[in-house]
């Protein structure tokens, strides 16, 4: 069966009777693992506290922090103090330059782009090509299409479809989440991918992007953030013992 | 001999703080079809409301086998009735009345 993941569901993450209601609606709807943005600077207590209230549910939290950085030097910068701590992290590409770097940095697993801003949706072959060999995903939130209107929807449908096709051919995963910061804003699993249908990607892609993919960049993360962790493949079994020689 | 018409049914719950007519879901989902889809798409559903309790806030409705996809993208694009937010959840899609009613515990 079918293990289903929403990486991003954006509750305030203070107020913790909201996190409660769209994480129980999260779990009504079937989804198993959830993704919530967290300030960089949370303290553990507060992870502990929402780690809790998904698990009273059955659901898993992800720990995952968005960087909208606005420079290169300055997503290098926090990538170096933020990448340990949390279990996936998303930049949000506002600038080209960001783009660029976000894409090539093995660090990063989620490409996110601004829903109303068409110009800067820099998702280009380039860069598409950087991430395919970083192993980034480009990230598609469903909230971004359900709360877009006429002629803007319209024009996020276009670069949707261009974005899927150019991922596609270069092998970028994609990975489909709610981006939902309010309860009507969340859909079922199968609900998004009729949604993605509308962007060209078939059902079966869909539920893959809504299920193994998203998976598999928090089962990748949370083996290298494992203090058994070595490298990719490599795993420490037993701790150090001294032998002493005859 | 003229080819059997293949229906689907499709179960439905509200997730509204108001009261939802259904005369205002039966409208809602039209308009989310043809916003989508347009006229041409929009014939090709054969949508009609079978069932809706108000009190409950859970539905059902029929579309042709072929529609599934449009009607269920069309139904999870509904994020507003009367300005109110909404949320309308296929809770189950099934090719009879009976299997449905099975499938779903309303």
């Amino acid at each position: 069966m079918r293990r289903f993941v929403d990486l991003h569901l954006q509750p305030s993450v203070k107020n913790l009777d909201e996190v409660k209601r769209m994480v129980d609606r999260s779990s009504k709807l079937g989804y198993r693992l959830v993704g919530i943005p967290l300030p960089p600077n949370i303290a553990q207590d507060g992870v502990r506290q929402l780690k809790e209230i998904c698990s009273d549910v059955g659901i898993d939290l992800v720990t995952r922090v968005d960087l909208t950085s606005k420079t290169p030097r300055q997503l290098l910068g926090e990538l170096r103090h933020l990448r340990r701590r949390f279990e996936v992290v998303s930049v949000m590409c506002t600038s080209k330059a960001v783009a660029r770097q976000a894409a090539r940095d093995r660090r990063v697993d989620l490409l996110s782009f601004p829903a109303t801003s068409f110009r800067r949706r820099f998702f280009d072959r380039a860069e598409a090509e950087l991430a395919s060999q970083a192993l980034s995903s480009l990230e598609v939130d469903v909230a971004q299409l359900l709360s877009s209107r006429v002629f803007s929807r319209i024009r996020l449908l276009s670069s949707l479809r261009k974005e899927v096709a150019i991922a596609k051919k270069f092998g970028v995963p994609v990975a489909i989440s709610s981006g939902a910061t309010d309860v009507h804003l969340m859909r079922g699993p199968y609900d998004c991918a009729a949604l993605a249908s509308l962007f060209d990607m078939t059902v079966p892609l869909a539920l893959r992007a809504l299920s193994e993919i998203p998976l598999m960049i928090v089962e990748r993360n949370r083996e290298k953030l494992s203090p058994s962790f070595v490298a990719p493949g490599i795993r420490s079994v037993r701790g150090k013992r001294v032998c002493r020689s005859v | 001999m003229s080819e059997r018409v293949r229906r689907r049914y499709l179960a439905l719950r509200v997730l509204s703080e108001q009261h939802i007519s259904q005369e205002d879901l039966l409208d809602a989902v039209w308009n989310a079809v043809l916003q989508l889809f347009g006229e041409h798409g929009a014939s090709q559903t054969n949508l009609t409301l079978i069932e809706y309790n108000s009190e409950k806030s859970w539905g059902i409705v029929r579309c042709s086998h072929k529609a599934v996809e449009i009607v269920r993208a069309s139904i999870a694009s509904i994020t507003e009735i009367n300005g109110k937010p909404v949320a309308i959840d296929v809770l189950g899609v099934s090719g009879t009345l009976e299997a449905l009613r099975k499938k779903v515990s309303f």
